[in-house]
């Protein structure tokens, strides 16, 4: 019971610190300086998030560990994101997707752990969800202009959406971990989160005259440790500074 | 960076000490939805306002410099000194107005 909880907290977590990372590694090469900004903001949300669910599963673990040791010092394994949140950024494009893909679910999956009983997950929830509420319109704002644009950036969105479809599957996934969270009324079920997320999804495209890719066979994994080839890649720069000075601060 | 011949608009505040809406800068944005949200993301990261308008700059009618003689240079607090409330004593109980 003890370790799903820090399973699940993990799981919350890792999703937030990977793509707060992927965010940042947008700094300096948006498209405009307002976009840098508002990809930064958004990616210091996220790190938030995640420093803030790192030190509730630490408190729980009591093994010594702090968020950053979790944070720095865990390999591709031992990360539990979905695949979805590590694809690298790509085009302008397939980073908007990837918001719209995480954001229409992490808004209803923080409204829902809201109601948690463990109260400090609840009140994380609480903050995340007015976050990435902010995070679900400004990806949606984009994928509506990108997709109801030129011809160019029609095609390009819709082969982003199309691309990052089968990665969607794995967000709504239940195993054991959620299956005793949502019995000990810590977690909530990701499945039943999936018509709110279609609906929201497929309003955006709709919007954006984009055509909803068929739901095909879906990758999974993240949650398990099984990641691609890019998380590693990833962790590589972002875990730099704490493997070469191991403990090395600010 | 590439290229930004996006429109530009003109972002004012009302900050959260109950004053009217302030100047603080500009931006570009493809639309007026997308100026309002730069709007948030650039000028109140730190909590500055309670209220944000977005103006597209060429809806803006602005006096030109070189107009400044007829227009503004006439009513100078150097020739309009009775303009100014600076003839009255006021009493020391008043204190500071």
């Amino acid at each position: 019971m003890a370790a799903a909880h820090y399973r699940y907290l993990l799981r919350l977590a890792d999703n937030a610190l990977v793509l707060g990372h992927r965010l940042t590694q947008w700094s300096s090469r948006a498209p405009t300086l307002e976009e840098d900004i508002a990809l930064s903001n958004m990616a210091l949300d996220l790190v938030g998030q995640a420093r803030a669910l790192y030190t509730r599963a630490c408190a729980l673990a009591g093994d010594g560990r702090d968020e950053d040791q979790l944070a720095f010092l865990r390999d591709a394994h031992e990360f539990l994101n979905v695949q979805l949140i590590e694809r690298p950024n790509g085009d302008f494009a397939d980073t908007m997707a990837r918001q719209l893909c995480y954001c229409a679910f992490a808004v209803p999956l923080w409204e829902a752990l809201t109601r948690s009983r463990d109260a400090e997950l609840a009140g994380i929830a609480a903050k995340a969800e007015k976050e990435c509420a902010y995070h679900l319109r400004h990806g949606s704002e984009w994928v509506i202009r990108l997709g109801d644009g030129t011809a160019e950036s029609h095609r390009r969105m819709q082969r982003a959406i199309d691309d990052i479809w089968m990665f969607t599957g794995e967000l709504f996934e239940v195993d054991d971990v959620e299956r005793a969270m949502i019995a000990a009324g810590i977690g909530t079920d990701a499945s039943k989160l999936w018509p709110d997320w279609s609906d929201t999804v497929g309003e955006v495209l709709a919007k954006a005259t984009l055509r909803r890719p068929a739901d095909g066979w879906m990758i999974s994994g993240g949650r398990r440790g099984i990641h691609t080839e890019h998380l590693g890649h990833m962790l590589a720069q972002m875990q730099f500074l704490q493997r070469a000075y191991p403990g090395a601060t600010w | 960076m590439s290229d930004n011949n996006w429109p530009l608009y003109e972002v004012f505040l009302r900050p959260r000490n109950g004053l009217a809406h302030k100047h603080v800068g500009s931006l570009h944005a493809v639309d007026d939805e997308m100026a309002l949200q730069n709007a948030r993301d650039v000028y109140t990261r730190r909590g500055e306002a309670l209220s944000i308008w977005v103006v597209p700059s060429r809806a803006i009618i602005a006096s030109e410099p070189g107009d400044k003689d007829t227009l503004l240079e006439p009513s100078a607090p150097e020739r309009k000194p009775y303009r100014h409330p600076t003839f009255y004593d006021i009493p020391d109980e008043v204190g500071h107005m």
